[in-house]
C-alpha cells in the first residue's frame, strides 16, 4: 500500500506537541521542507534532536516551536554560531532552552543503542573532561570482563524521525547516497519514520541495487516527494549546498526582528516547498546545479535460478 | 579555481608591502606552517575551520600520501575545491570511501586508524587542554560556542593532537573555562599515566601553531614556542598569552611560504579568502 503523503499531511500525522524530533543528516540531505511545516503547523515543546542543530534548528528555535535541544555540535558549519539558538541559551531571549550536550561519537552511539534495544552505547571518550559534570547522563562504567572503564551515553528513541533522501519507493524502501551521517541508526531508533524524497521509484529500481538501500519500508510511516527539500543543505548529484546562504543566515539570524521576518516570509508566508523553490528562482536553482557529472560505475549482482 | 587575490591582511616578513609576489599574511603563514608539520604523517582527521585549510594543502604539497578523514564520513577524500563545511558534496566525489559516522568513530578512529588529529580551540591552556564549549559558567554561558562536535573523541583517540589557532590573551589562558578536549592535564607525568590506566590510544598534543609561532611540547607536558613566524616578535608572543612563555633556545625562524604554497593558498584553496582574512 502506498504510504505517499503530502508534507502537510505527513506532519500533522506524526509530530506532535511534546514529542522528540530528530531531523538528521550531517550537512548533507537535513530536511529543511519539514523542518518549515513543522514550523507552519506551529507544533510546540518539542524536544529536538541532531548531531549539528545547523541553520534548520536555528530556525526552528527561533519560530518557539521547541523547548530543549539535544545535540554535539551547536554552529553554522564554516560559518560560525546560531545566532537565534545563542540568544535563547545566553540570554534566555525569549525563553531559556533547555541543552543536554554530547559529543558527536556519543550521539551516534545514542541512535545506536536506541535502534538496537540495548540500555546503553559504551564508548572510549569523555575521560578527562567537564562533559560528564555538564551532562550526568554521560557515565564511566567498569567493564565486566576487566578493570577498564569507559563511558556511557543512555539510548536515544525518537518520537519520530525525518529522512531526506535521494530516492524510495511508495512503501518507504529508501536508498541514499553520499554522507550517510546517522540517518539509518535515527530511523531504526524512532516510533515513527516520515522519509522525504527527491524522486519517488519504482520497487524495481530499489530491488536493482540492494546494497545501496538504507532501511525498508517496514520502519517507515510516510513518504513525501519534495524535490529541493534539502535546500539550503544539499543532495549528493542532485544539488550543492547553498553555501550563500548559510553565510546571509549568520545576518539574518543576528537580530531577533531580521529572524521572524525572515520566517515571515519564507517559512509562513509559503504554502510549502513547491512555492518556496519558486520563490528562491530558476536562476538559484539552477546555480547550485552539480558542475558535472560522475556517476558510480554499475556492478552485476547477477540471477541465480 | 579562480582569480588570483592579494594578501587579505598586511604584509608581514622580510618583504616590503610593494612586493606583493612573495609578501604574505600572517594567517597564511599559520596555514602554510601547520600544513608543514603533516610532512610524514599518513592518516589525519581533518576538523572543521582552520584544520581543513591546512589539511589540504599538506596534500597538496609536502604530504601528498596523506589519507584524509573527515567526521562526517569521507575516508581518502581527494576534495576538487575548498570545503566550507566539513560535510561539503566535493569530499565525496573521488574519495576511497565513504562510511557511516557510526563506522567512521568506531572503526577507524576508535579502532585506532588517526595518526593525527587537527583540531581548531577557542581557548587552550599551556598544556594543550582546549575548550571549545562554553566562556564563562556551562550553565549561565557569556558565550556559547559550538561545544565538542568529535573533538573530544578525538583528543583521546588520535595517535597525536595538531592544533591550529589565532593567539590572544583571550585564546591563550591560564585556565580554560571548560575542558572539551583533554591535552596533557596538569602535567605529562600525570597525562602519561591516566592515559596508560584508562586506555586512550593517543599520547596527546603535539604541535600548536598559531598567526605569530610553532609550538611543540617539552618533558613537562608544557607548551615551548620554537619557531617564530617571520615578522612576529617575541613581545607580541608574550603579549598575547595567559601565561609564562617558554621559549626553545636558540629560537628558529619559520621559512617564509614559497611561491607555490601561496599560489595554492589564493588561487586554489581560498580563493575568497574565508580563512586567511
Amino acid at each position: 500500500m502506498s504510504k505517499v503523503k503530502s508534507m502537510r499531511d505527513a506532519v500533522a500525522a506524526n509530530v506532535h506537541d511534546g514529542d522528540v524530533v530528530a531531523i538528521e543528516g550531517f550537512t548533507h540531505l537535513i530536511c529543511f521542507a519539514a523542518g518549515h511545516e513543522i514550523i507552519r503547523q506551529r507544533k510546540r515543546d518539542l524536544t529536538l534532536a541532531r548531531l549539528t542543530p545547523d541553520l534548520i534548528y536555528d530556525q526552528m528555535v527561533a519560530a518557539g516551536v521547541a523547548r530543549k535541544l539535544v545535540f554535539s555540535w551547536l554552529g553554522n558549519p564554516g560559518v560560525g554560531g546560531l545566532h537565534a539558538i545563542r540568544r535563547r541559551v545566553e540570554d534566555a531571549d525569549p525563553a531559556p532552552l533547555e541543552l543536554e550536550e554530547y559529543s558527536h561519537f556519543g550521539m551516534v552511539g545514542r541512535y545506536t543503542a536506541g535502534a538496537s534495544n540495548l540500555p546503553f552505547f559504551p564508548l572510549r571518550s569523555y575521560f578527562e573532561t567537564d562533559l560528564p559534570k555538564a551532562n550526568p547522563l554521560i557515565r564511566p562504567i567498569k567493564s565486566p570482563y576487566g578493570d577498564e572503564t569507559v563511558y556511557a551515553v543512555p539510548p536515544l528513541k525518537p518520537d519520530v524521525t525525518v529522512v531526506h533522501a535521494q530516492r524510495a519507493d511508495a512503501d518507504g524502501n529508501t536508498q541514499m547516497w553520499g554522507l550517510l551521517g546517522c540517518q539509518k541508526e535515527a530511523a531504526f531508533a524512532a516510533e515513527r519514520v516520515i522519509v522525504v524524497v527527491e524522486e519517488l521509484v519504482d520497487e524495481a529500481v530499489i530491488r536493482a541495487d540492494p546494497n545501496r538501500t538504507v532501511f525498508p519500508g517496514l520502519i517507515v510511516d510516510a513518504v513525501v516527494v519534495e524535490p529541493f527539500g534539502a535546500h539550503p543543505s544539499y543532495v549528493q548529484g542532485a544539488y550543492d549546498r547553498d553555501n550563500r546562504f548559510y553565510r546571509d543566515w549568520d545576518a539574518i539570524a543576528r537580530e531577533a526582528a531580521t529572524t521572524q521576518a525572515w520566517l515571515d516570509e519564507w517559512v509562513y508566508g509559503v504554502s510549502g516547498r513547491s512555492e518556496y523553490v519558486d520563490k528562491l528562482g530558476a536562476e538559484r536553482v539552477a546555480s547550485l546545479k552539480p558542475s558535472g557529472e560522475a556517476p558510480s560505475g554499475s556492478v552485476d549482482y547477477g540471477v541465480y535460478k | 579555481m579562480s582569480e588570483p587575490r592579494p594578501a587579505a591582511t598586511a604584509p608581514v616578513g622580510a618583504v616590503s608591502p610593494g612586493a606583493p609576489a612573495s609578501a604574505f599574511s600572517r594567517s597564511e603563514m599559520m596555514i602554510v606552517a601547520a600544513a608543514r608539520e603533516l610532512a610524514g604523517q599518513r592518516v589525519c582527521f581533518v576538523g572543521v575551520g582552520l584544520p581543513n585549510i591546512a589539511v589540504n594543502l599538506a596534500r597538496l604539497t609536502v604530504a601528498p600520501e596523506l589519507e584524509l578523514v573527515y567526521e562526517s564520513g569521507a575516508y581518502g577524500a581527494k576534495p576538487a575545491r575548498l570545503p566550507l563545511s566539513i560535510g561539503d558534496p566535493t569530499i565525496v566525489t573521488g574519495a576511497t570511501a565513504v562510511v557511516s559516522m557510526f563506522e567512521l568513530f568506531s572503526f577507524y578512529l576508535q579502532g585506532g586508524l588517526v595518526d593525527v588529529g587537527f583540531l581548531g580551540a577557542a581557548q587552550i591552556d599551556r598544556f594543550g587542554n582546549i575548550n571549545s564549549t562554553v566562556i564563562g559558567e556551562y550553565e549561565h554561558p557569556k558565550t556559547r560556542l559550538p561545544g565538542s562536535g568529535g573533538a573530544c573523541e578525538i583528543a583521546i583517540n588520535a595517535r597525536q593532537v595538531f592544533v591550529i589557532m589565532r593567539q590572544s590573551k583571550r585564546s591563550f589562558v591560564d585556565r580554560i573555562d571548560f575542558r572539551t578536549s583533554p591535552g596533557n592535564l596538569g602535567g605529562a607525568e600525570a597525562a602519561a599515566r591516566i592515559r596508560s590506566e584508562e586506555g586512550w590510544l593517543g599520547s596527546g598534543p603535539s604541535v600548536v601553531v598559531t598567526d605569530l609561532g610553532i609550538y611543540h611540547f617539552d618533558e613537562s607536558g608544557e607548551m615551548r614556542l620554537d619557531s617564530l613566524h617571520p615578522g612576529a616578535t617575541l613581545e607580541q608572543v608574550r603579549e598575547t598569552m595567559g601565561w609564562q612563555a617558554r621559549v626553545a633556545e636558540p629560537l628558529a625562524v619559520t621559512p617564509t611560504p614559497t611561491p607555490e604554497e601561496l599560489r595554492l593558498i589564493r588561487e586554489q584553496l581560498d580563493p575568497e579568502g574565508a580563512y586567511t582574512k
